[in-house]
């Protein structure tokens, strides 16, 4: 009798398990649990937790917002795109559209911004590097996130969703500074 | 002759073989290496063209090369391939006929036409290059979406039509007591494909009406949730049967028997208990969805399908050990390893397949499937290196290696090239597993997936991003592992091909030189083998050494994680 053929004995739930068996599921169960409460963990005592809030958007409600902060805190401009520097707590909008992320943002280091992502049009996924922060930006959905970026430098956003012919030249930036 | 008593007599294994089925079975595994042939010749190309310095193809041909791709070999390869597995683990194993073949013929048949009128729309027209997931509201062809939905009705009747012979085989008594455990997997793997399909259809069928200008519109985030409830559910479709295949391969090879029954079979339940939550796998940063719902989701209510695979993982080659034990090798940790057959094909690629599968799939599918952890891995070129290791390494192996199996028993054909044949798994095995670790690493360091132009030559001066020296080397080395893994390809298909169009035809009752079926120890000699009160202590010391690499890099992930920035 082998796995290709019925069980020889008819009432094989009776069988007694092998011991390396029991062993081996005891060290699984322990691992899986720990698994489980390590999540739980990192929301407690982790500094990098995704915010679960987010709301329903339109492109034309949502490009407002970004105008908004465009017109009211753009300091200069970076090859032709605006460069935002918002204040220290507010919230900073940010849009994916073919084929770039826009506007340039300036954060200031170790202080923490609510900053908004939507897209315009197909899906797009926002690829801070090299922090390597990644997330996916969905048109019809303003998502909420609070960041706090750990290191003055030129950060570049990559697209790492695929939204088409010119995907590949989607790009945006982030100067942290301090 | 009346069709359902057309019976022939395996010479290898004893097996009543219903011809019919037999037929239906040859033809789906033959579909599927076609479009084995057609999905590697495309990832060749995509691997080559993400190698710096090669960079073969233009943008637009890499997206539409790199959408047939993955359709080819993770949906139509597999899923043919996935046929003809049923149908053997109902029909042939159970001594039984099988119902409906013309109903059989009819499902690949719809299935063929779907497959081909899906590659048409994406390698022909070429207006639907949109990834395997054409994730809306990018648009593909409508003939894109048809294709998929006929594919997956004609894989949806086959379904049935297994569950019909299981019911024709119990009916007529074709076996006594429970399925074998090989069949009892194949019904688990059905079950997930019945589920899966219906997933599939909720999502696909209202994207078609939106497509064809019906409906409005289709929500994005709905989209993905539904959407991967059937392509995530579809990846343990293909994981329950290569788990049937590694006990198949070891039933076959060694005699070997489960441990115990129970624990093998609940394992197996443990896929269909927890099957539709892991849609939150690929959901873990998308917008608006808590931390329960991604916690609960995404470990598979405490990663209760990763417990079935880790079970698994002792008690494959735990069977091994105790039959080979049993049949004499029985000293040290590992003669019973030492001692396996490993120049033949059906099982280093069982053995490459179990261990790649583990090693490579597994502990990084639950690294990336981890809710905090994802941030550092989404959509990065982690994400194919993962599921390289799994459907590839794991799948793909596993089904290269009975198919060696399955030719000279099936198709009575002796294999040609038998050196090529004996050399096929590690070639194969090394160059995936290259592609797997290669781009898992540049994954780590940022490299994006689905993406043309890692350089940004393309976009501008002053605006790309320079990836890190290491990130680009990785990629290289992609490239070369690639063609390593196309070389491994082209073998299996020469000489699968090459034994079924020119093989010297066995003679009825002729048996096949290679010792293909062994006979199982008597059941007594159970009880003297091993170490203490410990069977399998070789298995466990691998097991042990799996679990510790395991922990470690799990943690190291939390590191990276920790390194970038806050967010809250």
């Amino acid at each position: 009798m082998t796995s290709i053929s019925p069980p020889s004995d008819k009432h094989w739930w009776k069988e007694p398990i092998e011991k390396a068996e029991l062993i081996w599921i005891a060290i699984v169960v322990v691992w899986g649990i720990i698994l489980t409460l390590m999540m739980p963990f990192w929301h407690v005592y982790g500094k990098q937790n995704l915010s679960s809030e987010a709301y329903k958007t339109t492109p034309e409600v949502y490009m407002k917002k970004v105008q908004a902060g465009v017109d009211q805190y753009t300091v200069r401009t970076d090859n032709g795109k605006p460069v935002v520097k918002p204040p220290v707590g507010s919230d900073v909008y940010m849009l994916g559209r073919l084929w770039e992320w826009w506007p340039v943002l300036e954060l200031q280091v170790g202080q923490s911004y609510r900053l908004h992502l939507a897209s315009m049009d197909w899906q797009h996924g926002w690829s801070l590097q090299p922090a390597n922060l990644n997330v996916q930006v969905l048109p019809g959905y303003d998502m909420v996130m609070t960041v706090t970026p750990n290191k003055v430098g030129e950060y570049s956003i990559v697209c790492n969703e695929y939204c088409g012919i010119g995907h590949h030249m989607m790009l945006g930036k982030i100067h942290v500074v301090e | 002759m009346n069709a359902n008593t057309d019976f022939r007599i395996c010479p290898e294994s004893g097996l009543k073989i219903h011809r019919p089925a037999e037929a239906l079975i040859k033809a789906n595994a033959v579909l599927a290496v076609v479009f084995l042939l057609v999905g590697g010749v495309l990832g060749l190309l995509v691997g080559l063209t993400r190698w710096p310095e090669v960079h073969l193809l233009p943008a637009d041909a890499f997206y539409k090369v790199l959408t047939g791709h993955g359709i080819n070999v993770l949906i139509f390869w597999i899923i043919f391939f996935e046929v003809a597995v049923l149908h053997f683990a109902s029909a042939v194993l159970l001594n039984s006929r099988m119902a409906t073949p013309k109903l059989g013929w009819a499902s690949t048949g719809l299935m063929l036409v779907g497959a081909l009128l899906n590659n048409y729309a994406v390698l022909v027209k070429g207006n639907s290059s949109v990834m395997m997931t054409s994730y809306v509201p990018l648009p593909a062809d409508t003939l894109f979406y048809v294709g998929l939905i006929l594919f997956a009705v004609g894989a949806l009747i086959h379904c049935f039509i297994f569950l019909g012979t299981l019911v024709i085989a119990r009916g007529e008594r074709t076996y006594e007591g429970s399925l074998p455990l090989v069949s009892f997997g194949a019904l688990v793997a059905c079950i997930i494909a019945i589920f899966t399909i219906a997933s599939g259809a909720v999502i696909l069928i209202p994207t078609l009406a939106w497509n064809l200008g019906l409906i409005s519109h289709v929500d994005p985030g709905v989209y993905r949730l539904i959407w991967w409830a059937f392509g995530h559910s579809s990846q343990q479709i293909n994981v329950a049967t290569h788990v049937s295949i590694w006990y198949l391969t070891a039933a076959l090879l060694f005699g070997a028997k489960p441990l115990s029954e129970k624990v093998s079979r609940f394992a197996f339940f443990l896929y269909i208990a927890v099957l539709q939550i892991a849609s939150a796998h690929h959901l873990l940063v998308d917008p608006g969805l808590s931390a329960e719902w991604k916690i609960f989701n995404t470990s598979y209510a405490m990663y209760l399908a990763v417990m079935a695979s880790m079970v698994h993982g002792l008690t494959v080659p735990g069977s091994i050990e105790a039959a080979q034990r049993a049949h004499g090798l029985n000293s040290g940790f590992f003669e019973w390893l030492r001692k396996a057959p490993w120049g033949n094909p059906v099982f280093s690629a069982m053995f490459l397949s179990l261990v790649g599968f583990g090693v490579l799939g597994g502990i990084t599918g639950v690294v990336m499937g981890t809710e905090q952890i994802n941030l550092v891995i989404h959509n990065t070129m982690y994400v194919p290196g993962h599921f390289h290791g799994t459907v590839v390494v794991g799948t793909t192996l596993a089904f290269m290696g009975i198919t060696y199996w399955l030719v000279p028993v099936l198709f009575r054909r002796d294999l040609i090239l038998k050196g090529v044949a004996r050399w096929q798994p590690y070639v194969f095995a090394a160059g995936m597993s290259g592609v797997a670790l290669f781009l898992m690493g540049a994954g780590t360091l940022g490299v994006p997936r689905r993406h043309w132009d890692i350089l940004f030559s393309s976009a501008g001066a002053g605006n790309g991003y320079e990836f890190s020296a290491a990130a680009l080397t990785l990629m290289s080395l992609n490239g070369l592992s690639a063609v390593l893994a196309a070389l491994g390809g082209a073998m299996y298909i020469g000489v699968v091909v090459g034994s079924i169009l020119f093989g010297r035809k066995l003679a009825e009752n002729e048996k096949v030189g290679t010792l293909m079926v062994r006979a199982a120890p008597p059941a007594e000699k159970y009880h003297n083998i091993g170490m203490g009160t410990i069977t399998i202590p070789g298995t466990m010391v691998l097991v042990g050494v799996f679990f510790v690499a395991f922990a470690l890099y799990y943690f190291i992930n939390w590191k990276f994680l920790a390194e970038t920035w806050g967010l809250s």
